[in-house]
């Protein structure tokens, strides 16, 4: 639905960028529900280790990505300072982990340059492109596999 | 527009009631229980939909309900007598009729032969006893097997292409002397807007000599969609033989291009109602009114109303309106509401719930006295919302009659196809459970019935070998048994063949050949997906799927299903389902640092282990002495991945389980904080399922927990020993 997608990228369109292991990261401001400070999490057995836990959202049960170490860095050691980006994804709500938001962007299509060649196998997973803006390096990223793959339970141990 | 689909709905929502009575009352006759009620209360249901389907244009619908009306016109008159193969035939006709129901309402498959065939048969049953042919009208038509009319004038007219098309056009020096000068007569707006009127028309032609003439109101829309000025009767009239057409067409001179007119001669000389209608008439109210005051049949053919008993069509449209109104005449006590306002409703008491239980909270760490007013007023609160909590939730609460009721055509179909001899018993229709858990587990308990009619109940010259009668049992209970609804199917068959069972699994790779199971393990494997007994594939059964859907989606609702089978006695599948999915009781414990929730139905006692209880087996499992027994002990810190240490048995908390096939165990949790109802919180929804966790919920402290399926740890810990950490498998898997 509200995900990013190219086709979003043809117009001009408002992003939101954040801080992630020194890098600066963005996705579709259209995809972004809402941004709250870091509160504990109640960890969910048996999850892949970016995966935080779940917190309480106004009554639903929103899982917490931990994105850095979703995109191959090292886990994040939460602290009061960091938020949680509330993100909508294939109808989904998804919170993602962060250090802080940095910067609100209006770019437009063009902007958008190709990943470069170098970066990891799990980045390029997520990256749909760089932008160049003020001589800082913005990744932009696509949402839709930020959660584990498998929905389906992997538990039925016969 | 909007209106008419909201009656249209109506409709359709009356005619699911009306085909659950009229199935109800059925097998009531068919178990011999019904009474000349009984046989009334039939009548009026099917009547009722033919009226309703008549005022909407649904004639496929109408047609068929007529003639099975008909019938049982004649079976509650009593000129018909009752016989099983009767109501048999009544019984697949009901459910011919509830397909057409599904067809008119939203296109669902129809088996159009197979309802033409049901009319067919219908018509020849009422044909059956010659004295049963009541015809009220003199002018009923005399085809073999045409319906009688019924006290409403109501006949289904049969036509055929063959009248249309083969008869040459008529004129009037080939009319034969002895037959009947017909003419159709169809007033365009035109007619009327130029101060014709087709009574003077009509009554002129009376004057030519004796006619029979039928008024067609087929045509004539609902009140909303009615114009005024429009044109919406036509008229059939037969005259006698002697009259010449010119004359006729000299009455009609000045009208003649403000009408259709058609004149011919009938086919066949005692036939009055062979009307060239472009297409069927649905209703056509006939009166042959030669000696009547045209004023007075202008208005009772207009509506084909009769003052007494039951519903004529338009009765059943006003009703199909206004249905609250019926509610102020003492009848009917409920009403309808829209499901998404009562989910609404829950939703938000489930928010209340945690809101209160937070306040209670806060108040307690504010440090405010339990006996201060403050407190006592919290205390009511909460009694408050738990009892809006409950109410809530019993909107939702459905007995599962309906559902049970379907079960009995399946049986039906079921038993036709495979050509055995079936009886289904049921008990404890009675039994409310929330309505999608009712609504969910009608595919799985289809699935059931036939499996235990296709593959559990041997073939009738088995059974008789073997002793037993020859009609076989499929029995269907429901019961609630400690806050869950327990539903049973089993069949009094050959039970499972396990060595068959075996060597199916072994030649599919399910199981090692030399592998040792048990008879239960043995007869789980018919849960594992891509099992399928049936050496070919059957009609009745799926293809390919099999008890491992039915598994899935009982487990999707929070139940589990359990089979038992005795060689020779029958199969015995139990399904253990939820009464809500919103709401569980349950026990808040501490793993690791960890809150968790035990379902408290599953939980048998708890206990604090002492040293000499706890015995090591093997070199990772622990088992506790309880009474003499040794049940296994789960660390559930470990098994959820939460630590990797054992947890210290002396320092912890075993909580006794039992699980789907009522085998013990003990969880070993850090310490126990309470007893608390929680609101069921789906992970699904934005996350996935998560192995050994059934849900999520909310604390009173504002804080997500996770509910464990005490079964799936249970089983998983099981299949987990000796192997290497869970964890690590699901790290890997992902």
């Amino acid at each position: 639905m509200m995900h990013v997608s190219e086709k979003d990228m043809t117009a001009n369109s408002e992003l939101i960028a954040f801080r992630l292991g020194g890098q600066e990261f963005c996705v579709d401001i259209m995809s972004v529900r809402d941004i709250r400070g870091w509160t504990q999490t109640t960890p969910l057995p048996h999850s892949p280790e970016y995966v935080k836990g779940v917190i309480n959202l106004r009554g639903s049960v929103l899982p917490v990505i931990d994105l850095a170490a979703r995109l191959g860095f090292r886990p994040t050691e939460p602290t009061a300072r960091h938020v949680i980006i509330v993100t909508q994804v294939n109808n989904q709500s998804v919170g993602l982990l962060v250090e802080a938001v940095s910067d609100i962007l209006t770019i437009n299509a063009g902007a958008i340059q190709p990943t470069p060649d170098v970066a990891s196998d799990l980045a390029r997973l997520f990256m749909r492109g760089v932008l160049a803006i003020e001589g800082r390096m913005i990744s932009l990223i696509s949402l839709d596999c930020v959660l584990p793959n498998s929905t389906e339970s992997a538990g039925t141990v016969h | 527009m909007d209106t008419m689909a909201a009656i249209k709905q109506t409709f359709f929502q009356e005619c699911e009631e009306q085909l659950a009575e009229l199935e109800n009352g059925l097998l009531a006759i068919e178990r011999q229980e019904g009474d000349l009620e009984t046989i009334n209360a039939v009548f009026r249901a099917v009547h009722s939909i033919k009226g309703g389907a008549g005022a909407f244009g649904l004639d496929d619908l109408v047609r068929f309900a007529h003639t099975f009306e008909t019938t049982l016109d004649l079976m509650r008159s009593n000129e018909l007598e009752i016989t099983t193969g009767l109501i048999k035939l009544m019984l697949r006709a009901a459910d011919g009729l509830a397909d057409l129901v599904r067809f008119s309402r939203d296109g669902a498959d129809l088996d159009r032969a197979r309802i033409a065939q049901l009319n067919g048969e219908l018509a020849r049953a009422a044909k059956g006893e010659p004295a049963a042919a009541a015809e009220p009208m003199p002018a009923a038509p005399a085809i073999a097997d045409e319906p009688a009319a019924d006290e409403n004038g109501f006949v289904p007219i049969r036509f055929s292409l063959d009248d249309l098309l083969g008869e040459p056009a008529p004129s009037a020096d080939e009319t034969p002397a002895d037959a009947p000068l017909t003419v159709r007569f169809k007033p365009k707006p035109e007619l009327y807007a130029k101060a014709n009127d087709a009574v003077v028309l009509l009554r002129e032609i009376r004057r030519l000599g004796e006619a029979k003439i039928a008024c067609d109101t087929s045509e004539i829309p609902l009140l909303t969609e009615l114009d005024p000025e429009g044109a919406y009767l036509s008229w059939a009239v037969e005259l006698d033989p002697a009259v010449q057409e010119a004359s006729v067409r000299e009455i009609f001179e000045f009208v003649v291009f403000d009408c259709d007119l058609d004149i011919g001669i009938a086919p066949e000389p005692v036939s009055a109602t062979i009307l060239t209608l472009p297409e069927p008439p649905s209703t056509v109210a006939e009166a042959a009114f030669a000696p009547a005051p045209v004023q007075q049949t202008e208005t009772a053919t207009v509506i084909p109303l009769t003052p007494e008993r039951d519903l004529t069509p338009t009765e059943s449209l006003i009703k199909a309106g206004q249905t609250q109104q019926a509610a102020a005449g003492g009848q009917q006590t409920t009403i309808r509401v829209d499901l998404d306002r009562v989910d609404r409703l829950i939703d938000l008491v489930g928010e209340l719930v945690i809101n209160q239980s937070m306040l209670a909270q806060r108040v307690m760490e504010a440090g405010i006295a339990r006996l201060s007013e403050v407190a006592v007023g919290l205390d009511d609160l909460e009694h408050l919302t738990r009892e809006i909590q409950d109410s809530v939730m019993a909107i939702r609460a459905q007995p599962v009659r309906p559902i049970f009721q379907r079960m009995s055509r399946v049986v039906r179909e079921v038993a036709d196809m495979t050509g055995k001899s079936v009886r289904l018993v049921t008990e404890g229709e009675g039994c409310e459970v929330d309505k999608t858990v009712i609504e969910r587990l009608a595919d799985p308990l289809t699935h059931m019935i036939r499996n235990a009619i296709d593959h559990g109940l041997e073939k009738p010259e088995d059974r008789l070998a073997a002793g037993k009668p020859e009609q076989g049992i499929v029995r269907m209970t429901a019961a609630h048994r400690s806050g869950r609804v327990i539903i049973e199917v089993s069949d009094d068959g050959a039970g499972i063949n396990r060595a068959r069972v075996r060597e199916i699994a072994v030649k599919k790779g399910l199981v090692e050949a030399n592998a040792q199971l048990s008879d239960s393990e043995i007869d789980d494997l018919i849960f594992h997906p891509g099992f399928s007994t049936a050496s070919s594939i059957s009609d009745v059964s799926g293809r390919g799927v099999g008890m491992d859907v039915v598994k899935r989606s009982i487990q999707a609702l929070g139940g589990r299903i359990s089979i038992t089978s005795r060689p020779g006695r029958g199969t015995v599948f139990t399904l253990s389902l939820p009464l809500t999915l919103a709401v569980l009781d349950g026990m808040v414990v501490t793993v690791s640092g960890q809150t968790l929730v035990v379902p408290l139905t599953a939980i048998v006692e708890t206990l604090q282990p002492k040293k000499q209880d706890v015995h090591g087996l093997g070199d990772t499992s622990r088992v506790i002495a309880i009474r003499g027994s040794f049940i296994p002990l789960i660390d559930i810190g470990r098994e959820l991945g939460y630590r990797h240490e054992e947890a210290d048995p002396l320092n912890s908390v075993a909580i006794m389980v039992e699980s789907e096939n009522r085998s013990q165990s003990a969880l070993l949790v850090d310490g126990i904080i309470g007893q608390q109802q929680v609101v069921i919180k789906s992970l699904e929804t934005n996350y996935g399922h998560v192995f050994g966790v059934a849900a999520a919920t909310i604390l009173g402290d504002g804080r997500v927990a996770v509910i464990l399926d005490v079964d799936a740890v249970v089983a998983g810990s099981r299949a987990d020993a000796g192997r290497s950490d869970i964890s690590n498998r699901k790290r890997n898997a992902a």
